[in-house]
């Protein structure tokens, strides 16, 4: 009796420790790589970041790769929500429980784990050789093309949180507004996409933050920049491929402006996690 | 309509039985009473009818316990349908046995002033009245103890002998009370105990109406014969 | 009576009511993805009374429910067969209108469902749909509505507040408004007060009871007491199949069959 308590208690207390020192291990890297990010990207903060667009030496910024970014971001995230939304309320009000609903689904889940630089080839065969011919044999990489390769990447993630969100709103919701003799998609434009609202947002934010940091899709496609360009159907730089291509470079200098890089992307996706993670717990209470 | 299942909750039984329990309990007491009643009256002893006096203090006892178990059944398990009827006959039938148990008491009573004057002859018809009214009552417990509907309706039946028997011993008391002046007073005395003592009867058949409602949900129909013929005017004739 | 006289006598559709019934059953099967799961159910629903339907669960008491406004057809796989007249109309006859069954049958949800947007908004909203009115005659119908519910004086300072920030039993008074401010005949409830305490239970009862005037009530549920407090007639399901139907007070008091007395004395087992 004892001695089987007492070996229980052994057990536990190494069970214990073990999974205290694996959370350990994981946390440590991760507070590894926050603090070298923050130490090193913070040395390399300057004013000149954000006024001087990217040059070899000193003098160096990344205005026009945080401008590039942007607008590559906006794009994929612009062409991804609406598709992506519609596809999720798709999946969950008009395909649930159907054949073709749930092949969709399976086919979604892959496409949400495929590599990113399958999406970049696949949109330089897509959209960057054909407009290379267009052009007349001038390659073609464009904000554009960079823009629709990450909106592959982020389109799964929506329509997944989407579909995921919609089938959480309880079906008493769909039988209540039904039961008033409202049509389906007066209840789903109205009832259920703001009841799964927040949900819904917060996936759009995510899908964000995930493309956010994306350099290979990017490669063959937005392909890079060393002036400012604001137009998406020229060549654009961004912070992941520029942090890529300084941080292969010999230069010291061109190392701090990549860990500077790599300080505002890390910043900037933290600010969405906070903010999705602040819209659903303010809306927490929505459906008891 | 109890339906030979249990209840789910088991207690619930128990409580059930209990209170049916009680309640054959509390009738065998009156019926012992009543017996003991007519047992002191032919012995004419004093003392003996002033215990049977007393002892109708546990019947009221009893009833009140039953009472208390009713009320508490109706808060606690809300009873419905059949175990409604139940519970709602056993306070009635409670209230019948202790009206049996308050007569029983009023016959043992008033045999003390009897007991104090010369006997007279009619005490001993008396004591028909009384086994036939104990015999009823004895019938009505075994028909709720055994939820008999017809052996009920048998003795809600058969009560018109006993009504019968009240009537001729009525018209003996008459006759004597006629006879001799002198038997006036005890002859009274006899007249208000057989009274009670039909009153018993009626009461067994209250009884018995009431097992007839808690098992089949309907009151029993009402058609029979006038009990007490004693207030017929026809009767004062006879005497004549 | 016994079992096998249960089977082969069809049981009686109407307790001894005198007024006209608003919807009748007749031979109403269902199929719920091959299961068999009302078995000819034959009933008279009278015109502003109260109808319980009690039974354990699984009994098929919620589903006839929800046939009665068609809601179980937003599913796949589910069949009715036999007819279901209201006023003399079948409403399983795929010509009958979605529309107008619906604003002729409201329902009310076990769980209260509010819609996420303002207490004013959740009772025009259904209203919106069926009829154009002036902002005026809205702000009218919308406060009728929510007198009928007797929620008007709770929540009359706070109309532009969202309407999760109501209390249980007060959300599921404001269901009951939005399905009322249609005017509906028939008001369906399915067992509205089983997620609330007993006071928001004693007031939704209170409010069945004055609704009753106006409407004719279904009500679904578990709760026996319930059934016996607020019902004019009630109606006792087990296994698909309709056991026993007749006035509230005889059932409770002296039911017809073995199986209803034995369900609401507590014997099922």
């Amino acid at each position: 009796m004892n001695t089987l308590y007492l070996r229980r208690r052994i057990a536990n207390a190494l069970a214990m420790a073990l999974s205290l020192l694996a959370t350990l291990v994981g946390l440590a890297f991760l507070a590894w790589i926050l603090w070298e990010t923050l130490r090193q990207g913070v040395g390399a903060l300057d004013l000149k970041l954000f006024t001087k667009i990217t040059a070899y030496g000193e003098d160096g910024g990344l205005l026009n790769s945080m401008v590039g970014s942007l607008v590559i971001n906006f794009i994929g995230i612009g062409i991804a929500t609406p598709i992506g939304v519609l596809a999720g309320t798709w999946l969950a009000e008009y395909a649930n429980r159907t054949k073709l609903g749930e092949s969709i689904r399976f086919l979604n889940d892959i496409l949400l784990s495929a590599p990113s630089i399958v999406m970049g080839l696949f949109v330089y065969t897509i959209i960057v050789l054909p407009s290379t011919a267009l052009t007349h044999g001038s390659t073609s990489f464009s904000g554009f093309a960079g823009g629709v390769a990450l909106a592959l990447i982020a389109l799964p993630v929506i329509v997944r949180t989407t579909d995921e969100m919609l089938r959480l709103v309880p079906s008493t919701l769909r039988e209540a507004a039904l039961s008033l003799g409202v049509p389906q998609w007066k209840l789903t434009l109205q009832i259920l996409i703001r009841a799964a609202r927040s949900g819904i947002i917060t996936g759009v934010l995510l899908a964000l933050a995930r493309i956010s940091g994306e350099t290979a899709p990017l490669l063959f496609t937005a392909f890079g920049n060393n002036y400012m360009a604001v137009n998406p159907l020229e060549k654009m730089s961004s912070l992941p491929q520029i942090i890529y291509q300084y941080a292969n470079d010999p230069g010291d200098a061109m190392h701090a402006l990549a860990w500077a890089g790599a300080f505002v992307i890390t910043m900037f996706v933290l600010l969405l996690s906070l903010a999705s993670r602040l819209i659903l717990s303010r809306t927490k209470v929505s459906h008891d | 309509m109890n339906t030979g299942t249990d209840h789910i909750i088991k207690s619930y039984d128990s409580e059930l039985a209990r209170l049916t329990g009680e309640i054959v309990r509390m009738g065998e007491l009156s019926v012992t009473q009543l017996e003991a009643a007519i047992d002191v009256l032919e012995r004419r002893d004093e003392r003996a009818a002033q215990r049977v006096v007393g002892n109708d203090e546990a019947i009221d006892q009893l009833e009140q316990e039953i009472g208390h178990d009713v009320v508490r059944l109706l808060a606690l398990r809300a009873p419905m349908a059949g175990d409604l009827r139940n519970v709602y006959a056993a306070l009635r039938i409670a209230s019948d046995i202790e009206r049996i148990g308050d007569y029983a008491a009023n016959v043992a009573k008033r045999s003390i002033p009897l007991s104090m004057v010369a006997p007279v002859a009619p005490v001993h018809g008396l004591n028909h009245l009384a086994r036939l009214a104990a015999e009823e009552v004895r019938e009505v417990l075994a028909a709720y103890s055994d939820r008999d509907v017809e052996r009920a309706y048998q003795v809600w039946k058969n009560d018109v002998v006993l009504d019968e028997a009240y009537t001729g011993y009525f018209r003996q008391l008459l006759t004597y009370m006629m006879e001799d002046p002198r038997n006036i007073t005890p002859c009274t005395h006899l007249l208000f105990m057989a009274k009670n003592i039909e009153r018993i009867g009626d009461h067994a058949t209250n009884i018995a109406e009431n097992i007839w409602f808690q098992v089949t949900g309907e009151p029993l129909d009402k058609q029979r014969s006038k009990r007490d013929l004693t207030s017929n005017p026809e009767i004062t004739k006879l005497g004549e | 009576m016994t079992d096998s006289a249960l089977a082969t006598n069809p049981v009686p559709v109407a307790p001894a009511a005198t007024v006209a019934p608003k919807i009748t059953v007749r031979d109403l099967h269902f199929y719920y993805n091959g299961f068999h799961a009302l078995k000819g159910i034959n009933m008279d629903i009278p015109e502003k009374q109260v109808t319980a339907i009690i039974g354990p669960s699984g009994c098929g008491k919620s589903t006839l429910l929800r046939i009665f406004n068609r809601i179980y057809a937003i599913y796949p796989k589910l069949e009715a067969k036999g007819e279901i007249l209201l006023d003399g109309d079948n409403i399983l006859d795929p010509r009958y209108s979605m529309n107008r069954l619906r604003s002729k049958v409201g329902m009310v949800f076990q769980k209260p469902v509010p819609f996420p947007m303002t207490i004013f908004e959740n009772v025009a909203y259904g209203i919106r749909h069926h009829e154009k009115l002036s902002r005026k005659d809205m702000e009218g119908r919308v406060e009728q509505a929510l007198r009928n519910a007797a929620l008007w004086d709770e929540v009359k300072d706070k109309l532009k507040q969202n309407a999760l920030g109501l209390s249980g039993g007060q959300q599921q008074r404001l269901c009951i408004a939005r399905a009322i401010a249609l005017k509906p005949e028939v008001l369906l409830l399915d067992e509205p007060t089983s997620a609330l305490d007993p006071i928001a239970t004693g007031r939704i009862e209170q409010l069945v009871e004055e609704l009753k005037s106006q409407f004719t009530i279904v009500i679904v549920t578990h709760n026996m007491q319930q059934a016996a407090r607020v019902s004019d007639q009630t109606a006792f399901m087990y296994l698909g199949e309709l056991i026993e139907y007749d006035r509230t007070e005889k059932i409770f008091t002296k039911p017809g069959k073995k199986q209803t007395e034995d369900y609401i004395t507590g014997r099922f087992g």
